[in-house]
């Protein structure tokens, strides 16, 4: 049941596969290249969890001369190797619920949307105002306007996506 | 996405550890809008396969009838059950139509609430039926016919292509598909005020099929522009045409919502909607239509066509007789066409289909089709130029009746001039260079910016508006800013698929464009939960395609499974599937929301597979399981033939054409149903035993459910309207 292949690896072959396919789900003018922005996009989809440090350092390894656009080939051995290494591990579920704590001082389990805006909006690599805006409409609570962290990491965690 | 140095606030001394927690949530929230962000892309890519196969296969369908009509014998029982939809209106006279649609005698009984319409219309009535829809009223029927005899008259002074000019600083607003959705026309004239003589409109086509609402919208646009004949405009699409109406819910919605009546109805639209112009010229420099061009499109011939001929866009006319007989310009009798002395010998009868061979049918490409049709006293010229025609089974017909008669060059004027109406009601833009036949919905073509180019060049033109296509925000502009593609039909798919827009067109030509999108369910679910409903309504439709085709699959698998252990690894089921659905969709990520639960070292165990998605149904279980298949792998198209056989579009058929009809979908399918398979369906369905069936409560009693889904409610979407999924809004838990 394998395919023929050139690699010896099956696993290079698979990975291979995964990569263009979320390549080609962006190349719109079906030429091999995406627009760099959403280079992002594509890394995340394929299931890694880059700082925004290592997503520049990757577009400044395959963006063709200021083009603004990614070609494939170039693409290709720079992702593959990122996923082979597992470069950029998921975040485990303890770890991130840590996290929320940490900005939940007095452990009450839940945050408000000030304190929340204030630290992302603030600290670390920060969210521009669309993003935050977007995480509270899909994460706050409407009708007691707190974010339950605990349950929100459980309920996206059962959820497998791609 | 932010990029930044941390900055430390002077009010609150961040920790590290602060910084870097926030660090990880950025990081981690990140990561889940892109994987969003993928996931409505598949789920977009799916309802835009499935819709446009589906398009696909209604053209199928109609060809393969046509197809019979021209091999059956003139008495066979077969041929009449369909004959009806290829003859044109019978009635043409004008003083026929006004005895046959009088709505005079129609009496409006005291209780009726609704709205009471005299004519000439004013504007306070126009008004005043917009808000009566708002609050739930029906327009009573005598009303609607005479809205729709008085629109009749309007459209017919009207050109095929209007011309307009915002002169006197008036802006244009334009509007795209509507597609029943009432809530978004009624929002665009909230936000843009109604028609008026300051408020000129242009809708560009689609007005009904798939929302609920379609006569509603209908009736206001009609009534719109018995008002104001200067300031609104239609343009017609391709949805303007009875045929997909049968299958895509206008059909069933105007019956159900005017039993005593709704049959003329019909009829009458059917006249009106051939009577629609093709485009909107404005300003001579913006070209306003609903599908696109091709690089064979030309404005002087459209200029020129009958255009009222082409009832169904997807029929060419009946060859007209200049002299003699019995025969009147526009009528079409079966005797007329299908005399003796025509070239084609009919001989076969519904048996003997058999023979044919069902790829025929079935293939993608409409072109290929034509290569099996007898071609007699035809010379090169005509086979290359068949070869280029999208609708290859009627051209065929046509040019074959011309070879024998003395007015081919009439026929094939009528050719070209039916290729210019399909290009223009059926196309979508493409990225790539060149023009090819559009194979995906089965009519027009897919252009390219060098075509456009040309033809704004030939023409003198700056930009083309059109729609037919369901965007994301409503719009998108593509081959240069060039192309704009409008839809105003939001929530499309499901509930927060995508928005809808309008544009507004002023002197200096420069589109303003807004967008909307109308659902109070919308600000009640968070962007997490709409998205995830929508996604999961996007995989039902998807299970319920690959159930269909159940059959097909496991051929398929098991060709690669040559040691029949059951399993196959990741890329070989994406491979195996991609081959039999051809619906182009990364299964590859879909493995994981498809084929749930825990995973064989790796592989996919494709037996156990299947047996989550079952079959269930009323009475089904004494059914054969394959036969089950068909029956919803094609229960679009069946229902659809039913509604064909119901001639008098009454809801019902008789037992002996619910035979026939069977009869008709095996040769269709090339599958053997037998009188006793008959016999068991009719058993499960006529419980009243009357000798007619009621196709709705057919089409009911077979359902698919997946165990594993809670969602178990009724018909993939594409047989129901939107009110179907508006049912879905009640738990947004599911």
């Amino acid at each position: 049941m394998m395919e023929d292949k050139q690699s010896a690896e099956p696993v290079v072959a698979d990975v291979h596969k995964k990569i263009t396919a979320a390549f080609t789900a962006f190349d719109y003018e079906s030429n091999n290249t995406v627009d760099v922005r959403e280079i992002g996009t594509i890394i995340y989809s394929l299931g890694c969890f880059p700082t925004q440090a290592d997503l520049h350092d990757i577009i400044a390894e395959v963006e063709e001369d200021n083009t603004g656009f990614i070609a494939l080939d170039k693409f290709l051995p720079v992702m593959t190797k990122v996923l082979l290494e597992h470069k950029f591990p998921p975040i485990p579920e303890d770890q991130l619920l840590q996290a929320f704590e940490v900005l939940d001082k007095e452990k009450k389990g839940y945050l408000v949307p000030e304190v929340l805006t204030h630290y992302l909006t603030q600290e670390g690599e920060l969210f521009t105002q669309e993003e935050m805006d977007e995480m509270l409409t899909a994460f706050t609570d409407h009708q007691k306007n707190l974010v339950y962290y605990k349950d929100l990491i459980s309920q996206l965690a059962a959820d497998p996506g791609i | 996405m932010g990029c930044g140095v941390s900055k430390s606030d002077q009010f609150h001394k961040s920790s590290g550890k602060a910084i870097r927690s926030a660090v990880l949530i950025q990081r981690w929230y990140r990561q889940y809008v892109a994987r969003t962000e993928m996931r409505r892309r598949y789920t977009w890519h799916i309802f835009q396969s499935i819709e446009y196969s589906g398009e696909q296969a209604q053209i199928k369908l109609y060809n393969f009838l046509g197809y019979l009509m021209d091999n059956f014998t003139p008495a066979s029982n077969e041929r009449n059950l369909i004959s009806h939809i290829f003859r044109e209106n019978e009635v043409c006279r004008d003083a026929e139509w006004e005895r046959y649609f009088c709505y005079k005698n129609i009496e409006v009984p005291e209780i009726y609430s609704g709205p009471h319409l005299t004519f000439p219309l004013t504007a306070e009535q126009a008004v005043g039926l917009v808000e009566a829809f708002r609050n739930k009223k029906q327009l009573h029927s005598r009303y609607v016919l005479q809205l729709l005899l008085e629109t009749w008259k309007q459209l017919r002074m009207l050109p095929n292509i209007n011309r307009i000019s915002t002169c006197h600083s008036k802006e244009i607003t334009i509007c795209g598909d509507l597609h029943g959705q009432l809530d978004d026309l009624l929002l665009i004239f909230y936000k843009n005020d109604m028609p008026s003589l300051e408020k000129p409109y242009l809708f560009n086509g689609d007005f009904v099929d798939r929302g609920k609402d379609s006569i509603e919208i209908l009736i206001i646009l009609f009534s719109f522009l018995l008002v104001y004949p200067s300031e609104v405009y239609l343009n017609r699409g391709n949805h303007e045409d009875h045929i997909i109406n049968l299958r895509y819910g206008f059909t069933k919605e105007v019956l159900t919502k005017y039993k005593m009546h709704g049959k003329r109805i019909l009829k009458l639209l059917q006249k009106i909607f051939s009577w629609l112009p093709l485009a909107t010229v404005i300003d001579q420099k913006v070209l306003v239509l609903h599908g696109g061009i091709s690089d064979t499109t030309d404005l002087a011939v459209l200029a020129r066509v009958d255009r009222h001929n082409y009832v169904s866009a997807l029929r060419p006319p009946k060859k007209r007789y200049q002299s003699t007989a019995r025969m009147s310009v526009d009528s079409d009798t079966d005797e007329g066409v299908w005399s003796p002395n025509k070239v084609f010998q009919r001989q076969k009868s519904l048996t003997s289909l058999k023979a044919i061979n069902r790829d025929s049918f079935m293939n993608r490409s409409l072109q290929d089709f034509s290569d099996r049709l007898k071609v007699d006293e035809v010379d090169e010229l005509e086979i290359s130029r068949r070869r280029q025609s999208i609708f290859n089974p009627a051209i065929s017909r046509l040019e074959n009746e011309t070879a024998s008669s003395s007015e081919s060059v009439n026929s094939l004027t009528v050719i070209e001039e039916w290729k210019q109406i399909l290009d223009l009601l059926w196309s979508d833009p493409m990225n790539q260079d060149g023009c090819v036949p559009n194979e995906v919905r089965g009519g027009g073509c897919y252009w390219g910016p060098d075509v456009t180019e040309d033809f704004l060049n030939r023409h003198n033109l700056q930009l083309i508006i059109r729609s037919h296509e369901c965007k994301q925000e409503g719009y998108e502009f593509c081959h240069n800013r060039k192309v704009l593609t409008l839809f105003s039909a939001s929530n499309y798919y499901d509930v927060g698929s995508n928005r809808g827009a309008y544009v507004k067109l002023g002197p200096d030509l420069v589109p303003y464009l807004i967008q909307y999108q109308a659902s109070s369910m919308i600000r009640e679910l968070t962007v997490r939960q709409s998205a995830g409903q929508t996604e999961r309504l996007a995989l039902k439709v998807l299970r319920e395609q690959l159930f269909a085709h159940k059959s097909d699959l496991i051929c398929a698998f098991k060709k690669v499974d040559s040691n029949n252990t059951g399993l196959l690894c990741l890329n070989d089921w994406a491979s195996a599937v991609e081959s039999v659905m051809h619906l182009g969709l990364p299964w590859r990520m879909l493995r994981c929301p498809l084929v749930p639960g825990k995973t064989n070292g790796g592989m996919i165990d494709y037996h156990e597979w299947f047996n989550e998605l079952a079959i269930k149904g009323a009475n089904a279980e004494h059914l054969d399981q394959s036969l089950l298949e068909t029956l919803y792998r094609h229960r679009s198209t069946l229902e659809t033939i039913f509604r064909i056989v119901d001639a008098d579009n009454s809801g019902f058929i008789t037992i002996e054409d619910f035979r026939q009809t069977w009869k008709l979908l095996g040769a269709y399918l090339k599958m053997e149903i037998t009188d006793d398979t008959i016999s068991d369906l009719v058993v499960t369905i006529d419980r009243n035993q009357d000798g007619s069936l009621d196709i709705e409560e057919f089409m009911e009693a077979f359902r698919l459910t997946d165990k594993k889904s809670r969602l178990e409610r009724g018909r993939s979407m594409f047989m129901g309207t939107a009110a179907d999924l508006t049912k879905l809004e009640g738990d947004p838990n599911i």
